[in-house]
């Protein structure tokens, strides 16, 4: 996937955001995806915090990889990573404690986040640091992204409000289940389903444009 | 306190499953879940590095980390991926067959996230050496029983009629939302755990 050839920042960037988005796509860092997003916010949060931390340690990575040693790559990327996960932490826990105590140990586990180990390894130990920086913004919006959208969808049907504004009137009777842990695994399930059957609709047109067929 | 270690035991076999309800660990789940008996194993693999990785944590928290708590993190992974290495170098030089039968699952348990997050809640509730053994006995069990009924479903599954859109990751969700549905039922069991 990101193992041929680079292209220019803006290409490096965009590529995380839909098609290979981290979390649709690549299904990679699911469990926070899943545990932490029971409303939208609380997605935002998660999702920013992961980016900070991609960005930082991508960049690092990427500028230290001519004096790292293959064989402690994966330990010194671990130690790299965790380093700016404690930064992450502690300064959440300063701006916005309130977050913090929801998100609880879920922040100090994006050190076990595969998104971020995955573009280390993958990405930005083989490129130089503007390209490293462009993949670490692109992918770390990409999850912003999954998360938010997942935290919405939830918040939306299982509360009846987006971002702590309430959407409908009196009436409205929540969807509670949607906001506990099924929730989350059946609202992924449905997205994880929508855009496989997007892809099929690109797949199926492209073909039909491929054997010189118009449009039907 | 019997009782209190027993209620530990329980409430995360069942009441706050670490798959199911913590949503850890998902990686194992929904990637190599597919076979009955490769997701018992990598479930018993996993109990005897969570029970490592506890002892280990709370030794550190007790005698080394009251002087720099900010390194908690970084102390704690760096065990975790010692103690994996140690119990990978340990099975293929004693059990050679059940080294082979694991293969790939036994480095990946470093990055399953229910290990970490086991030493993460240990210290932030306080247990103490015993009570955080029998916690990860029981968070280890509730893995090990998530992976199992999963691969049974997913066995099912593999000889019944799917739409094809569905098959794979998709329906592993809507089943694993299902599972966690099942498992809420638990959740009165202890006024919450």
């Amino acid at each position: 996937m990101s193992g041929g050839a680079p292209g220019g920042f803006g290409a490096e960037y965009v590529k995380g955001l839909v098609r290979e988005n981290p979390v649709f796509v690549q299904a990679l860092g699911l469990c926070p995806a899943l545990a932490v997003t029971n409303s939208a916010i609380n997605g935002l949060a998660m999702g920013v915090a992961a980016l900070a931390v991609l960005t930082g340690s991508s960049l690092m990575v990427s500028a230290l990889r001519r004096a790292i040693p293959a064989q402690v790559r994966i330990s010194t990327y671990i130690v790299i990573i965790a380093t700016f996960v404690t930064v992450a932490d502690f300064t959440l826990q300063a701006i916005a404690p309130d977050v913090h105590r929801e998100l609880g140990a879920f922040i100090a586990l994006i050190v076990v986040n595969c998104i971020i180990l995955g573009r280390a390894e993958a990405f930005a130990s083989r490129h130089p640091v503007p390209l490293a920086l462009a993949d670490a913004l692109g992918m770390g919006s990409g999850f912003t992204l999954a998360l938010v959208l997942i935290g919405a969808v939830r918040e939306v049907l299982g509360s009846g409000s987006i971002f702590g504004q309430p959407l409908f009137g009196a009436g409205f009777e929540p969807w509670v289940v949607m906001i506990l842990p099924p929730g989350g695994f059946l609202v992924v399930g449905a997205l994880l389903l929508l855009f496989a059957r997007f892809a099929e609709a690109r797949q199926r047109a492209a073909e039909r444009l491929a054997r010189g067929e118009g449009a039907p | 306190m019997t009782a209190g270690l027993l209620t530990i035991f329980v409430s995360a076999l069942l009441v706050n499953n670490f798959t199911l309800s913590y949503f850890l660990g998902l990686c194992p789940f929904f990637g190599v879940s597919g076979r009955l008996q490769t997701a018992f194993r990598l479930g018993l693999a996993n109990i005897f590095v969570l029970v490592i990785t506890s002892v280990a944590a709370w030794a550190l928290h007790r005698f080394v980390l009251v002087h720099a708590p900010y390194l908690t993190l970084i102390a704690y992974i760096l065990v975790i991926a010692s103690t994996v290495q140690f119990v990978e170098m340990v099975i293929k030089k004693t059990l050679p067959a059940l080294f082979r039968a694991l293969g790939i699952y036994l480095p990946l348990i470093t990055t399953n996230c229910a290990i970490l997050a086991l030493a993460l809640f240990q210290t932030s509730r306080g247990y103490d050496l015993l009570e955080g053994i029998v916690f990860a006995l029981g968070a280890g069990a509730g893995l090990t029983l998530a992976l199992v009924l999963m691969a049974g479903l997913r066995e099912e599954a593999e000889l019944s009629d799917v739409p094809a859109l569905l098959r794979g990751t998709a329906m592993s969700f809507l089943v694993a939302g299902v599972l966690s549905l099942a498992f809420m039922g638990f959740a009165g069991l202890f006024g919450g755990g």
